[in-house]
């Protein structure tokens, strides 16, 4: 197999493309089709700050390691979860990326900072899951407000919205689907624009690039999320692309350039402020829903907005 | 690099796809590696080589 661009030997094929590419012209492609990304929807600018959420996975990592290529002011943030040796391990994946790079990382440990971890959480009402991404939502908002970051940056990738598009068809989730876009802009002083740069790149590629460029993330599944409503959409959209490439491509790319439009709308909802947070919800309730859930996990009720400032 | 799963050997030399194709693995959800370097589908294994086959779905929280 030869490379599509140089014919050297090939060490990735991108079926979805009909190609194959050798490792530094694997590497442009993915570059590439970041910058497609960055650049097509205005997602940052040069001189913007940008926060990426890393993992210490293959994406975020992956998606760090480019947009530094690229020279972006980029910190990072990792999230302790208290997930037990899986969130060590990540932590320590993160921690050594960010010290080879000499770039800035902030840790974050929801136990010290907020009195709450993931499988404590799970014990409630809520999934491991749920819980992980109603306090992901959260804290990546406010702590890039408070760091006075321009943008927040994801390593979500092509299949992962593939994923994420296929659950909310199946289910019709009108709301989820006006608000499944690449880029989410800031419609509120207290909410941060929020990116997916690698949303052009699909998983085996990240994963393809991580390897290439010898970044050591880990390779293991959160222990809580395995058999999770998402990687059974992956796996029934992946037993698909096996015999026809390019259908989640074109599955993703055509909601987005012909579907998307439809729904527009369909999530608007009057913001109000937290009044813990102060930071915007929607709804009835005084209170926002990371608020409410951090209240019934550490049984007290934290100080209100107003008390915080006093 | 980690991958903490099971260690098989498998009979006979082969392409990559055929060595997946014996395991059930779809080769679009997997890397093939050996010697820290990346396989396609088609480059071909010999008795005794030790290829790492990692996974590379990984997937969790929220529908947005």
């Amino acid at each position: 197999m030869r490379c599509r661009r140089c014919k050297k030997p090939a060490v990735v094929e991108v079926r979805r493309h009909n190609a194959a590419f050798c490792d530094s012209c694997f590497q442009a492609y993915v570059h590439a089709q970041v910058r497609k990304a960055v650049d097509g929807l205005g997602m940052f600018s040069c001189d913007e700050r940008i926060l990426v959420a890393v993992s210490g996975g293959k994406d975020s990592l992956a998606l760090w390691d480019i947009l530094i290529s690229q020279g972006y002011r980029v910190d990072g943030l990792y999230l302790g979860l208290g997930v037990g040796e899986y969130s060590k391990r990540s932590q320590r994946a993160c921690e050594a990326f960010a010290s080879e790079r000499r770039v800035n990382l902030r840790v974050y440990d929801t136990a010290i900072e907020e009195g709450y971890d993931v499988p404590r959480a799970a014990k409630g009402p809520r999934t491991p899951c749920s819980v992980c991404g109603l306090a992901k939502r959260h804290l990546f908002n406010r702590l890039a407000l408070e760091g006075g970051y321009d943008v927040v940056a994801t390593g979500h990738n092509l299949d992962d919205e593939a994923a994420v598009l296929l659950g909310n068809v199946l289910r019709w989730e009108t709301g989820y689907l006006a608000r499944q876009k690449p880029v989410l802009q800031s419609t509120h002083p207290g909410l941060a624009r929020k990116v997916k740069p690698l949303y052009r790149v699909a998983e085996r590629e990240t994963a393809a690039y991580a390897v290439l460029r010898d970044i050591d993330y880990v390779v293991q599944e959160c222990p809580l999320a395995v058999g999770n409503t998402q990687i059974e959409l992956k796996h029934a959209l992946d037993a698909i692309e096996e015999t026809s490439p390019g259908t989640k491509h074109a599955f993703l790319f055509g909601f987005l350039e012909r579907a998307a439009k439809a729904f527009e709308g369909e999530d608007a909802v009057e913001l109000h402020a937290c009044s813990r947070c102060d930071m915007p919800t929607g709804g009835a309730l005084e209170l926002c829903a990371y608020c409410r859930m951090r209240d019934s996990l550490t049984g007290s009720r934290g100080p209100s907005a107003e008390e915080e400032r006093l | 690099m980690r991958n903490p799963d099971r260690e098989v050997e498998v009979e006979g030399a082969g392409r990559v796809k055929d060595l997946l194709a014996k395991l059930g693995i779809p080769a679009s959800t997997v890397l093939v590696i050996r010697d820290r370097a990346l396989l396609t589908r088609e480059d071909v294994l010999v008795e005794g080589d030790r290829v790492e086959v990692r996974p590379v779905i990984s997937g969790g929280s929220g529908n947005s």
